[in-house]
């Protein structure tokens, strides 16, 4: 093996007074070699954002590393200046963002943003400047390179300005690439092609590629070595092939058992059982407004959506953004008014109700929305906002503070919490807490608006089984709305797939899966990471070795 | 970063329990230094005003030919008029806590007028959107087209200078800030789930608005008031001294600089004791409006 490009020994930086532990990281010994993808896995909290961050030298003000050496280009980073950490980002080192839009300046062309990695680090002249962007452009495979370098960062897409910053981390040929979360905000189709340039990147260049995610299906896609964190603490390292399919520690086994299966339980037959809710012909257009300088647009977000839900039904509605999942949710629980269609819930139709009309209907169907911080009011108790739907239907305060107090039970929370506020939650639990909420009124149809995607897979796994459990206890009918196939193949009886506003297949899940006829689901299907990856049955794996167990037990 | 270094020492140990929100603004609030000066010295100010009967010995409005244009104390004067007499012979320290009384009722009231046509507009304005915005927008717009003093110079000219008439007009001025920030701030609150979550739930838009909304742009609220305080009680001060305030011989302060200037190359003391006193009002109210916006809204500072 060569020298490693980057080598991290007993890294640890400390957390300000008052955090929940004392250190961010702790003592973190890592390598990097050149052509190697490293993949750094862990939830939320885990320490891997720090770690790359002190590589970058871009830690916040309030976190100082305490001990250890960070090794880049024979020296140690932790010991050189911050004008000198800065030379060397750009040139040798380069960062990949979460969020694209963020990392470009929207008052540039992109053009103007990569070439000004050559001006400020090479004295090459104007049109070398510019061939070499273009060629830059060109390799990251974005269509038309001319047109692109005159484009701002709003005319691309997401996937489009993730490779725009690739391309600018690739200028100057860097040694270390860190990619924090590359894919996280891109859709499935986009993540897939960005994977697949990084895995080139590879090929071509000699960097070594530091790659922050918290998605095992990405690692079994792309890495080529793993290390999973814990609280600040490295629990297991090995291969990729290694830690996937014969993990070692409890922590990385407990990670792995979370990843959505993409088989499912198998349930009662639906057949016979009465329709619940029933869509036909729904229809909704946003005009946006033109002005002076640009003429107005017609977005056609729902076309002819047509679907029945059965009793104790789970449905999933799947599609990337921009598909017209949202609008449709929107109109379902009439936050927006459909243009034309109907929309039948036990054979009422609601879809054109006045306001008034609709307000006894309204509890028949409740949601239960993605975010988990800005869906609860951080200014009113749990309790009082738990009260609030079946006070709003005129039910008594303290016969519905007693219902609440159930409901905590069954979403597994202390009744005592209902006197305190939202930040004093965890996602995961302020996600049972909307779920509790929505219950407290007993709706027939719940709504889960992409309810898990934006929680750590154990956390999923947990809301996930409530949520299954919940449905066969009272009854419910689910929609459950996400772009996450792999969650939709798990809890979903029947399955509907959207893309640009109208339903291009439906069926149940074996169906959709096993035999998709639409190439927009095939292309979906194909786009998923880690398909090459078949995931270990815990259970049935050799129980852990007394002598792998580095992090103590979870 | 001073603050981080001030506070080190109370720092709680790790691993406690969460705090509640008022909890933990309490805990903020007690630490924030300009807090503490702010509400120091606007609680003097309070103070002086609430007691004026009990700490002074003279009227404010009572002559005394003989005993005109006293120095204060730290000029050479006698104890007996601390502060010294004024052109008629008045004790400029009755006239000093009689008018921090009128200051302050100014702020205060001109303020409230202003919170309640601000906020309501801004709020319908936020939350609405489309047409209701736009109303709104041309209205905030006709308003700021207008020149406050000139405004209200004209309708005091008409009306006649009183503390009803001053109040009134400055409220009827003064509310462009709260509708403009209220505006955007309600727009931002409006987009956030637990909005669309309390409407699924059958809540009444009066109830969102009141139980949603109101609640978490309030801070916003809180600061601006104190901007507008301090608003309303120098632009009182002004149309006072431009004869066109409050009357004599009520005590105001604009008055009493007002009153001065004749005089101000041979007694500045007359302008500057009731100057001094208009700056460290206007000084600890603005300091409090800052330090609420960073108690109430930690993520907001930088």
């Amino acid at each position: 093996m060569s020298d490693p490009i980057l080598s991290i020994r007993n890294l640890t930086v400390d957390l300000p007074k008052g955090g929940d532990r004392p250190h961010a990281v702790e003592a973190l010994s890592l390598d990097i070699q050149p052509k190697e993808i490293v993949c750094i896995v862990g939830e939320s909290g885990s320490g891997k954002s720090i770690t790359s961050f002190t590589t970058m030298g871009l830690l916040p003000k309030a976190l100082t590393p305490s001990s250890g050496e960070v090794i880049f280009d024979g020296q140690d980073l932790l010991k050189i200046s911050a004008s000198e950490h800065a030379k060397l980002r750009g040139r040798r080192m380069a960062m990949i963002f979460q969020e694209p839009m963020s990392a470009l300046n929207p008052c540039y062309t992109v053009g103007n943003q990569i070439e000004e990695m050559f001006e400020q680090h090479t004295d090459l002249a104007a049109a070398e400047r510019r061939a070499r962007t273009l060629r830059l452009l060109q390799e990251v495979h974005l269509p038309e390179p001319e047109r692109i370098y005159t484009s701002y960062p709003h005319q691309l897409s997401g996937g489009q300005r993730q490779r725009i910053v690739i391309a600018m981390a690739l200028a100057l040929d860097p040694a270390l690439l860190i990619a924090d979360e590359p894919t996280t905000a891109l859709d499935l189709s986009t993540q897939a092609q960005i994977l697949h340039l990084l895995k080139e990147l590879r090929e071509h260049h000699s960097a070594g590629i530091m790659f922050v995610t918290h998605d095992f299906d990405v690692v079994a896609e792309i890495a080529d070595r793993v290390v999973v964190m814990k609280e600040g603490r490295i629990v297991e390292e090995g291969t990729a092939e290694e830690v996937l399919n014969r993990p070692q520690h409890p922590y990385t086994r407990l990670l792995i058992d979370a990843v959505p299966r993409r088989t499912r339980v198998e349930r009662d037959s639906l057949d016979g059982r009465p329709e619940l809710l029933k869509v036909a012909g729904l229809e909704k257009t946003y005009h946006v407004k033109g002005n002076m300088f640009r003429p107005g647009r017609i977005v056609h977000a729902c076309k002819n959506i047509e679907f029945a839900v059965r009793k104790g039904e789970t449905l999933g509605i799947v599609g990337e953004s921009g598909s017209g999942k949202s609008t449709l949710v929107k109109c379902l629980i009439r936050l927006e008014d459909p243009d034309e269609g109907a929309v039948w819930v036990e054979g009422t139709n609601i879809a054109a109700f006045s306001k008034r009309a609709l307000h006894p209907y309204r509890k028949m169907i409740q949601i239960v929305f993605q975010d988990p911080y800005g869906s609860l009011n951080p200014r009113r108790t749990i309790g009082d906002q738990l009260v609030e739907g079946p006070v709003n239907f005129g039910r008594d305060r303290a016969e519905a503070m007693a219902r609440a107090r159930e409901l905590m039970k069954i979403v597994r929370l202390d009744p005592e919490a209902l006197n305190r506020y939202p930040n004093q939650f965890s996602g995961g639990q302020r996600q049972r807490i909307c779920i509790a909420r929505a219950l407290m009124v007993e709706p027939k149809v719940l709504i889960a608006d992409e309810a898990v995607s934006a929680l750590d897979v154990s956390v999923q796994k947990e809301v996930l089984k409530l949520l299954n459990e919940i449905r066969d206890k009272m009854g419910l009918t689910v929609l459950f709305i996400t772009h996450d196939l792999r969650v939709a193949a798990q809890v979903c009886d029947n399955l509907i797939v959207m893309q640009q506003g109208a339903i291009v297949e439906r069926g149940t899940v074996d169906k959709v899966f096993g035999a998709p006829s639409h190439p927009y689901t095939q292309q979906l299907l194909a786009a998923q990471p880690g398909q090459g990856w078949d995931v270990p049955d815990v259970s049935k794996l050799p129980p852990v070795s007394a002598a792998s167990g580095v992090g103590g037990v979870v | 970063m001073t603050q981080t270094a001030a506070a080190s020492p109370a720092t709680p140990p790790a691993r406690e329990a969460p705090l509640t929100p008022r909890q933990a603004m309490l805990r903020r609030a007690l630490r924030h230094r300009g807090l503490i000066f702010g509400t120091t010295l606007m609680g003097i100010i309070v103070f002086v005003a609430i007691f004026a009967p009990l700490l002074t010995q003279y009227s404010p409005y009572d002559q005394d030919l003989l005993a005109r244009m006293k120095p204060p104390v730290f000029l050479g004067g006698e104890a007996e008029h601390w502060l010294g007499t004024d052109a008629l012979g008045r004790d400029f320290w009755s006239r000093l806590a009689y008018g921090a009384r009128i200051s302050l009722m100014i702020g205060i009231f001109a303020a409230t007028i202003s919170a309640v046509i601000g906020s309501v507009l801004g709020i319908l304005a936020g939350y609405f959107g489309g047409r209701v915005d736009m109303a709104v927008t041309f209205l905030i717009n006709v308003r700021l087209a207008m020149p406050v003093v000139l405004v209200a110079l004209a309708v005091v000219a008409l009306f006649g200078g009183s503390l009803m008439v001053v109040v009134s007009v400055l409220g009827l001025l003064l509310w462009d800030r709260f509708a403009v920030v209220l505006r955007s701030a309600t727009m931002q609150v409006r987009k956030l789930e637990y909005v669309a979550a309390a409407e699924v739930l059958g809540a009444s838009l009066p109830r969102v608005l009141w139980k949603d909304i109101l609640p978490n742009v309030m801070n916003h609220l809180i600061v601006i008031f104190t901007l507008e305080m301090a608003h309303a009680i120098i632009l009182e001060a002004a149309l006072s001294f431009l004869g066109l305030g409050v009357q004599p011989p009520t005590p105001s302060w604009g008055l009493m600089i007002s009153e001065g200037k004749e005089m101000l190359l041979f007694e500045p003391w007359l302008i500057t004791i009731p100057g001094v006193a208009l700056f460290c009002l206007v000084l600890s109210i603005n300091m409090l409006g800052d330090a609420i916006r960073d108690v109430t809204a930690p993520e907001g500072r930088n």
